[in-house]
């Protein structure tokens, strides 16, 4: 008597599922033809979705018969098979190849030359690397330009100002991002021979990209005068040669040595001062 | 009459009647734990759905345009072709929006249901003999997974995806001896990689998801010759498998579980904002967004290049760079480690015997308290993943969080291992709930206080 009133419940909330399941499906055809909403469409898709589910859900699991089905496992294998599996492939590996050795070898030759050459094509991927890590667009003489283009004169920027820079006319040579940063000459503490790398008034330029993993170093903190770099919290000292004061990176930023033109224009004295970015292997080559 | 002229058809062709019969007839145990493979597998078609959609309106191009689409602030501003079909899937395509937040909905809940699944795997021993291949080969649809997320979020060409293909191809440059040719090739070239869109492409919509759909095949396959594992219990043994029959009801409640799963990714994608790669802006190689953090999936490998200490090995001249250890040495580790665990456990217990009854885990403390231990240090890798989320939660200072977290990394493993172990050790043995077994009962005596007895007594 309970069983049948239990089911009855049932039925009557699975045509429930479906039938919201139904109206949600219409309405989703409505609201595309209205011209979509990603909020109309995912919730209408979940109710007609979630209707049918719901109702197969309940119809398996209170109407259909449950569980305690008994099967089999496969058994074993019967000891010995492989012996005669065996036998076989060596039975015909006997008759055929083991016969002819001298062929056989020279299949593996040709076997092998097509193996080695079918791996040339993967030369194609990449360009060398060549020396391409170690440069930068940067060169003696190169005036610095902003972002867009536009050149950068030394009175551009007040004390504490931060630009980023790159080579005039090579503004999408991404290694060649530079931080043109103004600090007060007096706190300055340059490394050895570097002494006139920087500007008089204290413009001090270094590489964008970071020695760790190659985030650009989004951050200048004025107040504890470090650039920053939100990807793993590289942390480098401007005042002290971009030396790395905390997180994982290991090298100082390289430097790129600078001076003012009779013009008043920033320009480079050089490539950076060593390769830009993330270590490789043999970059100290 | 229908089916009986179908079968006839078939069945003259094909000679299908033998295996329909053994199919329909077959029995599946029951335990809801057994449903995550299952709902990885319908994750899987809704991204293969959604994702079909997407490739119909995904341009793959790294030429530059101007955007003048309806959304406004970004009007004018120069991109990718391959950024600006991303905001028109999101912006002019009808119900575009809605197809390319279920499809991120689905493979954030993809990986997440593939890693549960794998630990369900793990802790009942479930990868023992005869199912050690299958371990493998769910293993390998893993990081085919990992591979899937990192190659698809990438392809908007936005300011964070491009982060992180940057950070990518740092790890792959770290590699010793070949890491400059191999980042070269992978890449077509240095930073910022002319066509990388183009070809992570391909890697995402053909090359990844052909070889998931062959080892899921292949997965399927000796699921089915093997038949499934079963928790011990009233029946079930080594050789007698109890449960559900194929037909119909494990058929049907296979069909609800698809349409459930489809419902909750809908619902999450509907309401619930992912990836919205408009506020994120293009990619531009000389910008960065703070708080920049990957999908979960990839965030204990962000987490670890965080924790690495600011060391790397420099001797004869070479280099093995800082990232090469946490972005490559880790995850090759792990990997490797669990690919062998099967062996390795084998060798250890000894047990070379085939298993069809699943461990209970507290019935094996030591691989019980391993995988714990192991579980724990890829946590706190994770949440390092979001060390500046966390000091900026708190208010803390960065640094004090970052150190915390490299002490935990060593500490709670050992801790969660040896507490895990004692907590097995102490459940051991004890019985199962069936929920059949009599209860105790509670009586009260002649005094007034309370005491347990066993119902036959009452």
């Amino acid at each position: 008597m309970n069983e049948i009133k239990g089911e009855d419940q049932a039925v009557r909330r699975i045509a429930l599922a479906f039938g919201v399941s139904t109206l949600a499906g219409l309405a989703l055809a409505l609201v595309y033809i209205l011209g979509g909403n990603v909020q109309a469409e995912g919730v209408l898709l979940a109710l007609s979705l979630g209707g049918l589910g719901y109702g197969l859900a309940e119809w398996a699991g209170k109407l259909m018969s449950q569980g305690a089905e008994v099967g089999d496992y496969e058994d074993a294998p019967p000891p010995g098979a492989e012996e005669e599996v065996a036998g076989v492939v060596s039975e015909g590996w006997e008759a055929s190849f083991g016969r002819r050795k001298f062929l056989f070898r020279m299949l593996g030759a040709a076997a092998g030359a097509m193996g080695l050459a079918l791996v040339f094509p993967i030369r194609s991927l990449g360009p060398s690397p060549g020396t391409s890590l170690l440069r930068t667009a940067w060169r003696k003489g190169s005036r610095m330009v902003r972002e867009d283009g536009q050149l950068v004169k030394a009175t551009d920027l007040a004390v504490e100002g931060v630009l980023t820079v790159f080579p005039e006319g090579q503004t999408d040579q991404a290694d060649s991002q530079t931080l043109l940063i103004r600090v007060d000459p007096d706190q300055l503490n340059s490394p050895d021979g570097r002494e006139d790398w920087t500007t008089e008034d204290g413009l001090i330029a270094y590489s964008k990209i970071c020695t760790h993993a190659g985030c650009p170093v989004g951050l200048y903190r004025v107040a504890t005068h470090d650039l920053f770099c939100p990807c793993h919290q590289s942390t480098f000292d401007v005042l002290d040669g971009a030396k790395p004061i905390a997180g994982p990176a290991t090298r100082a930023l390289p430097q790129l040595p600078i001076e003012v033109d009779e013009d008043g224009y920033i320009v480079a004295k050089d490539d950076f001062s060593e390769p830009v970015g993330p270590a490789w292997w043999d970059m100290n080559r | 009459m229908i089916v009986q002229k179908t079968v006839r058809f078939l069945d003259e062709r094909l000679r299908i009647t033998g295996f329909s019969k053994k199919t329909l007839r077959r029995v599946f145990p029951d335990h809801w734990s057994f449903l995550l493979g299952e709902i990885a597998l319908y994750l899987f078609l809704i991204l293969i759905g959604t994702g079909i959609f997407l490739t119909f309106f995904f341009s793959p191009s790294a030429r530059e345009v101007i955007y003048s689409g309806s959304y406004t602030p970004l009007r004018g501003v120069h991109m990718s072709q391959a950024y600006e079909s991303l905001l028109d899937i999101s912006f002019e395509v009808r119900s575009g929006l809605v197809m390319r937040q279920i499809h991120h909905w689905a493979a954030l809940l993809f990986l997440a249901v593939l890693v549960v699944h794998m630990l369900r795997v793990f802790f009942t021993g479930a990868f023992r003999k005869p199912r050690e291949l299958n371990w493998i080969v769910g293993l390998t649809l893993l990081t085919l997974g990992l591979l899937a997320g990192f190659s698809g979020y990438s392809l908007p060409d936005d300011l964070l995806s491009g982060t992180g293909l940057r950070i990518g191809y740092s790890v792959a440059l770290s590699i010793p001896v070949v890491g400059t040719w191999l980042a070269f090739l992978v890449f077509g070239g240095e930073f910022p990689f002319g066509n990388i869109i183009s070809r992570l492409y391909v890697i995402h919509i053909l090359l990844i998801p052909g070889a998931i759909g062959l080892l899921l095949g292949l997965h399927l396959a000796m699921v089915w010759r093997q038949k499934h594992t079963q928790f011990p219990g009233p029946m079930r043994t080594e050789q007698k498998i109890v449960g559900t029959r194929m037909w119909p009801t494990y058929a049907v409640k296979a069909g609800a579980l698809f349409f459930l799963t489809a419902s909750t990714v809908t619902l999450l994608a509907g309401l619930f904002q992912i990836n919205p790669v408009w506020i994120y802006g293009p990619f531009d190689p000389a910008r960065v967004s703070a708080g920049a953090q990957p999908d979960w999936y990839l965030g204990w490998l962000e987490g670890a290049l965080r924790l690495m200490p600011a060391w790397e090995v420099r001797a004869f001249g070479f280099t093995i760079p800082n990232p090469f250890f946490p972005g490559l040495l880790i995850p090759g580790l792990t990997f490797n480690i669990l690919y062998a665990w099967p062996w390795i456990e084998a060798k250890f217990t000894k047990d070379t015997a085939p298993h069809n009854l699943l461990n209970r885990p507290r019935d094996v403390p030591v691989r019980t308290a391993l995988g714990v231990a192991g579980l724990s240090f890829y946590t706190v890798l994770f949440v390092a993943g979001g060390n500046d989320v966390i000091a900026g939660l708190f208010n803390l200072p960065l640094e004090r969080v970052t150190q915390g977290l490299q002490v935990m990394a060593f500490a709670l493993p050992l801790v969660a291992g040896i507490a895990t172990h004692r907590i097995c050790k102490e459940l051991k043995g004890r019985p199962p709930k069936t929920g059949d077994e009599p209860g105790h009962v509670i009586v009260r005596t002649a005094d007034g206080s309370y005491e347990t007895a066993e119902p036959e007594k009452v």
